[in-house]
């Protein structure tokens, strides 16, 4: 496929990166010295130029391009790229917004702006630290088949039941299945004998409600349901949407911004919310106000400095979970090893939404695992897909090692997938599949 | 010296002019029904001469008016201070009469004393409904005096300038912000992306409820269920209680008239405490903003209160223990008041539920002489004088908005106390509001309390000086009621008494607190102030 990125900035090279190695990118930036760094750090051809005019697009050769990622910093930019794009070629188009007013109008009406997808960074960036803090135990959770559906990865600790206990005895939940494990970066297809041994990310996928009983097993104490002391760090867009959704679901979480007019601001946007004006880095503060009590504390300020600084202070004052936003994916996991209990990388999650329309076939909905050691996909399954009308177990032969089907959707109702369960057409499935035979079982399915 | 006046008076009063001449097409009713009842047409047709020939000249001053935000304080302040003004002309050509024109048809009349006229004009447009008129008769007063005295309050309620502004081409660019002055509540609500239009819908459904009040009402003497509401009482009485004014042709207020007729004002007077806002909204097909309105709600529940904790006390027998020699009620209207309502639920319910309505929208009607009540239900009305109707509403007082703010404000003290970093916005029904307009409330609620208590000093030093005598009660009551446009008080200034008692600087001082009150204070008090007029 030809992709064609405009915005080589921080989320347009992320991206580049990515989808580099599969297809053929044209990067578009009108800063030449950005265009010529990613032509020789990245197999992709640079174009310096302004993205929303003709003649720029093409130069990139827009008349055979199949896609355009607007991944500018400016959300008007972006919309006027797609606008551009859609009235001179028929190529798919996704941009990247950060204001949530676009994506609402873009989801009232699915034409508009000439936008064919559109992500909104800080929106994403919220809905899966939200997510996280549903799953207290959770590095990582992505809903599927219209949230019937959840896959999540957990980490064992030493005192956890589960350490050193093998899958079967691990699992006594019904809809839930245990789908891989990853050891020291590597992705391992667990079978009955496997043994969790402490360190190990579990990676599972299940209805909502046996994901959650798994996290009370996995981590007794952090058991979800009670982290209901909220606590985010920095009023940021981020910060906004997260106290937003986490309004929407019955929590009163606490806000901490430092500017006086932005904290009066948010408290007017968010009348649940008891939003506090001061720094989140003076310790009298944290320990008046109680925060070392709280169950969760988000950071979201605007440098990655700051929310380690914060993440440790809290972890110090006695937190049980620190949420942190690190712009800079690579020190996610640096992150990780010093403390912060789950490093959320806004550019990377944007990364991941977008990449699902990278995907050939009918995948619908992807999740990545460790980065991109392995997907987890989403399909309808067709007439012509190699699970329609056959039980699992004979298809299953069909299939390549480093796959397993998780969950099964049918019209709206969870099927725990067992060996003799007849896949019907029209069924969602949730298959997690090694990196490596990806496009094979995208083909297949 | 030469002071250099920064005040553009002269646009002012011409605005001022524009809105005196027009004064004469509402003049034209009571001399109407003069005509009808066969009675002298005289004092109405010098008034309007009087009232268009003043308002020609002054339009003179300035035949391109430009209205900024100080020129229409001043013409606020000053068109209600002039229509009482004119207002009062009528009832001095009754007592008067016209020499050599006309002779006077009630010499006796009690507002043959200017400053009564004055009184009983102003209490009328700022719908108080506090009298001087001492025998409330049609044997003392023609019926078209009385109809014109119950108009002004109808046109006192929705407001005069309001009413120009629905007129008037040339108030449509200042009319946001002279509306905002004379109307009642803390901003107004711009209906319409025009101004013009605004004005017209609230005047619209002030007209559309006042005139279903008087086919209602009349109905009751048509059916036969009450003989006494006739045409003309209906009229009177749908005239002065959608602008919560109060007067009444009959010397026992409401009392006069029946059950029926008592329950059917009742939801009157709740109606005319709302924000006619939102009756727009419900006609335009949005009747969810009724039941959504914070304000709406929290007026229901304060009138709810004070009306189950009157029923409970009237209920239980809370009357006088004896009547007081020389009061507004005898032993035998005590003991018949207390027979009929003590154990009784009906008229329990109602009389505090009717009481409790009359006070807190400020309308001053009265279904019995609650003088007669006991010191439990007399001191819950009192604390009802403060409370006042809704924003937007024809209500005078406080505002229940105020109440509801400054309430929400002191709770919020008491969570940032605990929590000293806590940034928690004053919301409305969910709306945030403005620190500054929270601020503007304080003002507003400090400065009307401290009038209040001023205005009270400065009766008890006058009745001093006259010798006449007042209890605590009373110089408290009325000073409140004055300034709320609530009308009756306590005590000789209750609901079947008067206020003619009181000496000539008493009056102008009501006349003073009626003025203020109707127009929320600031617009008055600015124009005392050095730095309006200077700089």
């Amino acid at each position: 496929m030809r992709v064609v990125i405009v915005g080589a900035g921080q989320v347009g090279s992320s991206i580049a990166a990515d989808l580099a190695g599969t297809h053929e990118v044209t990067v578009i930036d009108c800063d030449p010295e950005r265009v010529e760094e990613l032509n020789y750090s990245l197999d992709v051809l640079g174009v310096t130029g302004d993205g929303t005019s003709v003649s720029t697009l093409e130069e990139a050769g827009i008349e055979d391009v199949d896609m355009v990622i607007a991944s500018t910093d400016n959300d008007e930019t972006n919309i006027v790229v797609c606008s551009t794009v859609k009235a001179i070629s028929e190529a798919f188009t996704i941009a990247r917004v950060k204001n949530t007013e676009y994506l609402r109008t873009w989801e009232r009406s699915k034409r508009a702006f000439g936008v064919d997808f559109m992500v909104c960074t800080n929106l994403l960036a919220a809905e899966s630290i939200v997510r996280m803090i549903g799953l207290p135990a959770a590095r990582d959770v992505d809903p599927f088949a219209g949230g019937q559906v959840q896959m999540a990865e957990f980490e064992v600790d030493a005192d956890s039941p589960v350490a050193d206990q093998s899958v079967a005895e691990a699992d006594r939940f019904d809809s839930l299945t245990f789908v891989a494990i990853l050891r020291n970066g590597c992705v391992e297809i667990v079978r009955g004998d496997t043994v969790i041994k402490p360190q190990d990310r579990v990676v599972v996928i299940g209805s909502p409600g046996s994901v959650q009983e798994f996290a009370r097993s996995v981590a007794p104490e952090e058991s979800p349901g009670t982290a209901e002391e909220v606590v985010i760090v920095g009023g940021s867009e981020i910060g906004y949407h997260v106290a937003r959704l986490l309004e929407d679901r019955d929590f009163q979480p606490r806000l901490v911004e430092r500017d006086g007019d932005r904290a009066r601001d948010l408290a007017e946007r968010l009348p649940k919310t008891v939003v506090m004006e001061s720094d989140a880095t003076d310790i009298e503060f944290l320990e008046r106000e109680h925060i070392g009590d709280a169950d969760v504390v988000v950071s979201t300020l605007d440098s990655d400095e700051k929310n380690l600084l914060v993440s440790l202070l809290a972890e110090r004052m006695g937190v049980e979970r620190t949420i942190a936003i690190i712009d800079t994916a690579e020190y996610v996991d640096l992150f990780e090893t010093v403390g912060v209990d789950v490093g959320v990388s806004p550019r990377g999650v944007v990364a991941e939404e977008i990449s699902r329309f990278t995907q050939e076939g009918d995948a619908e909905n992807v999740a990545l695992i460790e980065s991109d050691k392995a997907e987890v996909l989403e399909i309808e399954v067709d007439a012509e897909s190699i699970l329609a009308g056959r039980p699992i177990q004979e298809s299953a032969g069909d299939l390549p090692d480093g796959v397993v089907i998780g969950a099964i959707t049918r019209e709206r109702e969870f099927i725990t997938p067992r060996g003799d369960t007849v896949v019907e057409i029209g069924d969602h499935v949730v298959v997690f599949a090694d990196i490596d035979v990806v496009d094979e079982v995208t083909a297949r399915l | 010296m030469s002071v250099t006046l920064r005040v553009d008076t002269r646009a002012s009063l011409s605005l001022v002019g524009s809105v005196l001449k027009y004064l004469a097409v509402p003049l034209c009713i009571p001399l109407v029904v003069a005509l009808y009842y066969g009675e002298t047409v005289v004092p109405f047709l010098a008034t309007m001469a009087l009232t268009v020939a003043v308002g020609i000249a002054l339009e003179r001053l300035d035949p391109d008016p430009d209205l900024r935000a100080r020129e229409g304080f001043l013409m606020v302040a000053l068109t209600w201070l002039s229509v009482a003004l004119v207002g009062a002309v009528p009832y001095l050509i009754e007592a008067h009469g016209l020499p050599p024109i006309a002779a006077a048809t009630h010499p006796e009349s009690t507002l043959a004393n200017p400053a009564n006229a004055l009184f009983e004009a102003m209490s009328g447009f700022t719908t108080t409904g506090a009298t001087v008129l001492g025998d409330i008769s049609f044997e003392s007063h023609t019926r078209s005096i009385m109809l014109w005295r119950q108009l002004t309050q109808w046109l006192g309620g929705m407001g005069i300038v309001v009413l120009a502004v629905a007129i008037l081409p040339e108030l449509s660019v200042g009319g946001a912000q002279l509306m905002d002055a004379e109307a009642p509540g803390p901003g107004i609500e711009k209906l319409t992306p025009r101004i013009a239009e605004t004005a017209r819908a609230l005047w619209g459904a002030y007209l559309g409820i006042t005139l279903l009040e008087i086919i209602l009402l009349y109905s009751l003497s048509v059916t036969g269920i009450d003989p006494a509401m006739t045409l003309y009482n209906a009229v009177a009485h749908g005239l002065t209680t959608m602008p919560t004014g109060g007067f009444s042709p009959e010397s026992r207020s409401i009392e006069a008239f029946s059950a029926a007729a008592q329950w059917i004002i009742i939801p009157f007077m709740i109606a005319a405490g709302t924000n006619f806002a939102l009756f727009w909204h419900v006609l335009s097909g949005e009747p969810k903003r009724l039941v959504r309105d914070a304000e709406f709600k929290f007026y229901l529940g304060v009138l709810g209160t004070f009306t189950a904790l009157l029923a409970a006390v009237l209920f239980t027998g809370g009357f006088a223990a004896t009547a007081p020699a020389g009061g507004t009620y005898d032993a035998a209207y005590l003991e018949s008041l207390s027979t009929a309502i003590a154990g009784q639920a009906e008229p329990a319910i109602r009389h505090a539920l009717f009481q409790a309505a009359a006070i807190v929208t400020t309308t001053g009607y009265a279904s019995l002489d609650f003088n007669a009540w006991g010191p439990a239900a007399k001191g819950i009305l009192l604390f009802g004088i403060f409370v006042g109707g809704s924003a937007g509403s024809t209500g005078g007082a406080v505002k229940i908005v105020r109440w509801y703010v400054i309430l929400k404000a002191v709770r919020r003290e008491l969570f940032t106390t605990a929590h000293p970093e806590a940034v928690r916005p004053i919301r409305l029904g969910g709306n945030p509001i403005d620190e500054r307009a929270l601020r503007g409330i304080y003002a507003f609620t400090f400065l009307y309390l401290a009038i209040f208590v001023l205005a009270a000093v400065l009766f008890f030093l006058d009745a001093q000086r006259v010798g006449l005598s007042v209890s605590v009660l009373e110089v408290v009551s009325t000073s409140a009621t004055a300034i709320g446009n609530v009308g009756p008080a306590f005590g000789q200034f209750g609901p079947m008494g008067g206020y003619l008692s009181l000496s000539e600087p008493s009056k102008l001082l009501f006349v003073f607190l009626m003025w203020t009150g109707r127009l929320e204070i600031f617009p008055v008090l600015v124009l005392l102030m050095p730095e309006y007029w200077q700089r």
